[in-house]
Parts: C-alpha cells; structure tokens; sequence
C-alpha cells in the first residue's frame, strides 16, 4: 500500500511540473515571425542539428549556431548555406531559403540571453 | 508462436540493430578524422541517425525481448496473447525498415535521437500499447507484494510510452514556434525516455541477477525499493541539467541540480557495498554474464561521478555543448546499458543452447574486457575533447583551429571506437548464431 502511494504521489508530482514546464516554466520568450518558423522547419528537415548545435542540443561536426549571427553577422553563415564547405555538405539552399534559415538563426540568437549575460560564448 | 519464440525475435531485431548501428558509428568516427569521408554518399547528417536510431532500437528491441521471455515465469501464467506480442514485433520491424529507408533517402523530423519524420510515431505508440495491454493483463495482480524488477519493468512500459508522446508536442506550434519551450520539452522528454529504458534494462539485470544468484530477497527489500524509487524521482525530475543555457524559468536548473545530488547516494551505496560485490564477483568469476553485470556496475561508478560533476551549475556552463555530454552518452548506452543487456542476453543463451554457448565461451571470455579496456580509452578520449574545446571556446578559438587542435583525441575515439565495435561483434555474432538457431528449433 505505502508503495502504492509513494508511487501515485510522485506521478502526481511530475503531471503537475510537466504542466507547469508546458505553460509558465518556459513562457518567456520572444514570438517566432512565419520566416522564421519557415527557416526552423527548413533546418529541421535538412537535419542540420546532426551536425549544429542550438543551446547545446545537436552534433559536434559543426559549429554552435546559438549565437553565429552576433558572432559572425549574417553574411558568413549565408555564405556557406549557399555553397557548403569541406565538412559541410551543399544543400541548394535558394535564396528565400537561406534569408529564412538566416532570419530563424537571428531568432535564435535573440533568445541566447544565458550566452550574452555571462560575456562567454559556449561555442564559436 | 509461444513467447519464447517472440522473445528471440525482438532479440534478433536487437542484436542485428546494434551491428549495423556500430557500423554506422565507426563511418561517423571516420568522417570526424576525414573531412569529406563520403560527402555526397553517406554524409554526417545521415550516419548519425542511422547510428543513433539503430543503436537505440538495440536497446528497445533486446530489453522488450527479455521481458517477454521472463513475464511469464514471473506471473506464473501464460503470457496474455502471444499473438498480440508478434504484431508488436511486426510493428517495430515495418517501422524499422521505414525508417532506415527514410533516412538513406534523406527524410528527417530534425529532433535530436528521434530523427524520423513524426508520422511514424503513431505506428510506434500504436505497437507499444500492444505490450502494455500484453503486460498488464500477463501480471493480472496487485503490484504491491511483486519484487522490484516488475516495478521497473512496469515503470519502463508506462513512461516509454509518454516520454515518446511528449517528444513529439513540438508537433503543435504552441511548442514548436516557441524555442526555449520546443528544447525544454525536448530535453525533458529525452531524459526521461533514458530513464524509461534504464528501468527495462535494470529491471532484466536484477531478475537475471536473482536466478544466478538464487537469492529471491534481493529485489524484495527495503533498500531495493528505496533505490527503485529514487531511480523514478530522477527519471522524472533529472533532465535539467541538460538546459541550464536555456533561457527557461531558473526553477528547472534547480529542481535539476538538487535531484543530481541524489545521485550521490547511489555512488555512496555502491561504495557502501564494493566489498561484497567484490565477493560475489570472484564467486560468479565463471558466469560470463556476470562478468559484464561487474563491468557495467563499474560504468554505473564511473558515470555516476561524472553526471554529478557536470551537473554543477558553475561545471555545466563549460562542459556542455562539448564532448563530455557524448562521453556520458557513450559510457551510459554501451558501458551501462550494452553491458547489463548482452549480460542479460548470454545469461538466456546458456539457458537456451547450454552447448553452442559453451562452445563460444572463450570468444566472450576475451571479448569482455577487450571490449571494456577499448571503450575506456573511447571514454577518456572524448572527456579529453571536450576539456580541451572548453578551453578553446574560452578563448575564442575559430572553429576550424580548434578542429585541428582535437584531431589527435577524435583519431583516437575513432580507432578505440572501431576496436569497440570489434570486441562487440565477438559477442554479437556469436549470440546472434545461437538465437537464430534456437528460433528455428
């Protein structure tokens, strides 16, 4: 009985942070404009974290992208969406494709507020 | 079909993921040493996912296999319907070739782990449900006097299937259009989902544990429980640490960073009880399953310590995002998990064909600390990566120079992650020879 309870007593726990993780625990954020989702779902079928990181979610191949855009501005990383490099393969990115991916990655980096309040980059 | 028969089936599944998911990990291994290694053909970007999918579907297949062979003997009845346990294993095979398919062709849903197209989720749940169903109404009893491998096995079931649910809210744009809510869900779910298997595979070890042994108090004490259930708080509470630089509410690092600590206890028991697990392993020297049960306790150690250390905030910061993430992954999927399992899996081998597994013995015998000694240096080597490009990012290293200052440590996992796959196949093929041969029996 006491591990029937012990039991019922934390799945209660974890439903009632699941839904305050959903709601309040991760309502913070800027809104993601349709280009920019557009360029998130464009990254996200060319699987672009196997090799990238976001937030230190994705592969080591690649570089971190969190902050590429303040690092590196957007002429770099457009660069080498449209033509790829030695590790990188080309993807034939077309314009409006690489201005969304571009504009997500903008995004992003404006949410990268724990990178910029410390004045370190987890990733170059 | 009995359940032994479909047991041998998801076995087979099993042991036959792993082998080509080790294939694709050495790929992986030489296109991080090679620049351009089949750019084109078989780029990073595809033989991650094979890697990882496979080498996960290993994990699933093998420990779903041993509960379906164990559940019986354990309910002291029939399992519920055999016939619904091979539409679950028809469901994981279509899926698996679905997929395998999708990625060679370049269809992906771009989430880290679960890399295929979301649709096919709905065929996973729909199978998974079918060994719930089977579960359940197989045990058909009060949970409250069962031993503590059923508890884990049950737990295993229920939250494999909501973490994968959950993976998969990114779906909605209210998830998917907000990125500090899409990663937090998705660290969340993943890091549970790791406890979902880790309670399968822990569930099988201690079961197998308890015939070899012949003691029954063991999964029945009240220590026993007391570890079940911390294992659970941090199944569901212990993936924070993956997001403290995600900009969420400050109170998911430190839910997370005190849930870590109590992993302290587990090393404190282990240390507690190094001498008598000392004991038993001299004893049980022979058994070859328990030659793997005391490697992947001492992965357990060797993990555990180094969780805890990068689950220090201050620690985190520059550890994450670095190799030491993938040297926890490694050291927990194949020192932990492969161990206990391929345990598991010799330990029903010798049950199943006592002759051919004898005849194979002196393979395991030196397979096991082969493979243990290779993937220590695997282990070091990526903990050795990801101190050194720490260091770089601090220093704001371009990314091309500090590739260049890892190459001698990545050529080094490479070769020590080939010599991994070798040993493994020691083990493998042989399994794979007499699973196959007793399915036919």
């Amino acid at each position: 009985m006491k591990r029937r309870i012990a039991f019922i007593s934390l799945m209660t726990l974890y439903a009632v942070y699941s839904v305050w993780i959903y709601t309040r625990g991760t309502d913070t954020v800027l809104p993601m404009d349709k280009k920019q989702a557009k360029g998130k779902q464009i990254f996200e079928e060319h699987n672009c974290q196997s090799c990238h990181q976001l937030f230190g979610l994705g592969g080591y191949l690649g570089p971190e992208l969190t902050t590429v855009i303040s690092d590196h501005g957007s002429l770099y990383p457009a660069a080498l969406l449209k033509s790829g490099s030695g590790r990188m393969p080309d993807f034939h990115f077309s314009p409006p494709q690489i201005e969304a991916i571009i504009a997500y990655l903008t995004y992003v980096d404006q949410c990268a507020t724990t990178y910029k309040n410390t004045g370190t980059h987890p990733g170059s | 079909m009995n359940h032994k028969k479909i047991a041998h089936l998801f076995i087979l599944t099993g042991l036959s993921t792993l082998m080509l998911g080790l294939m694709f990990g050495v790929i992986g291994g030489v296109q991080y040493i090679i620049p351009g290694f089949l750019k084109g053909l078989l780029d990073f970007q595809k033989t991650r996912p094979l890697h990882v999918y496979l080498v996960i579907s290993f994990i699933f297949s093998s420990a779903v296999g041993c509960v379906y062979y164990f559940l019986p003997g354990v309910a002291g009845r029939k399992l519920y319907s055999p016939r619904l346990a091979f539409a679950h294993w028809m469901c994981q095979v279509v899926i698996l070739v679905v997929v395998i398919t999708g990625f060679f062709l370049g269809h992906f849903s771009g989430r880290e782990y679960l890399e295929f197209p979301p649709a096919l989720v709905v065929v996973i749940l729909g199978g998974w449900s079918l060994l719930i169903f089977n579960f359940f109404k197989t045990m058909n009893t009060r949970f409250d006097h069962q031993p503590v491998y059923v508890w884990s096995w049950a737990t295993g079931v229920i939250f494999f299937f909501i973490t994968i649910s959950e993976a998969h809210l990114w779906v909605l744009p209210y998830f998917h259009d907000n990125i500090v809510r899409d990663l937090t869900v998705q660290w969340k779910a993943l890091g549970s989902m790791v406890g979902s298997w880790n309670m399968l595979v822990y569930g099988t070890t201690m079961f197998v544990m308890e015939k070899i042994t012949n003691d029954k108090s063991v999964g029945r004490t009240k220590t026993a429980f007391f570890f079940y259930f911390l294992s659970l708080t941090n199944l569901m509470f212990n993936w924070g640490h993956h997001t403290y630089i995600v900009p969420a509410s400050p109170v998911v690092k430190e839910v997370s960073y005190i849930i870590s600590m109590t992993e302290l206890l587990f090393i404190g028991k282990i240390i507690y009880t190094w001498r008598q697990a000392y004991k038993a392993a001299k004893l049980n020297y022979n058994v070859m399953a328990y030659r793997l049960f005391t490697a992947g306790d001492i992965w357990v150690f060797l993990n555990l310590i180094l969780a805890i250390i990068i689950s220090v905030p201050a620690i985190n910061f520059y550890s994450h995002g670095t190799h030491i993430t993938v040297a926890h992954a490694m050291g927990t999927t194949i020192g932990i998990n492969t161990n206990l399992l391929l345990g598991c899996l010799i330990y029903l081998a010798f049950l199943q064909a006592p002759d051919l597994a004898d005849k194979y013995k002196k393979y395991f015998a030196v397979a096991i600390p082969a493979l243990n000694i290779s993937l220590l240096v695997f282990w070091v080597a990526l903990i050795v990566c990801g101190v050194l490009k720490s260091f770089d990012m601090q220093d704001k290293v371009p990314f091309a120079t500090m590739m260049q200052h890892l190459y001698p440590w990545f050529a080094l996992f490479s070769l020590a992650g080939l010599f991994v796959m070798l040993c493994l196949s020691l083990i493998l093929l042989p399994l794979i020879a007499i699973f196959y041969k007793s399915l036919r029996v």
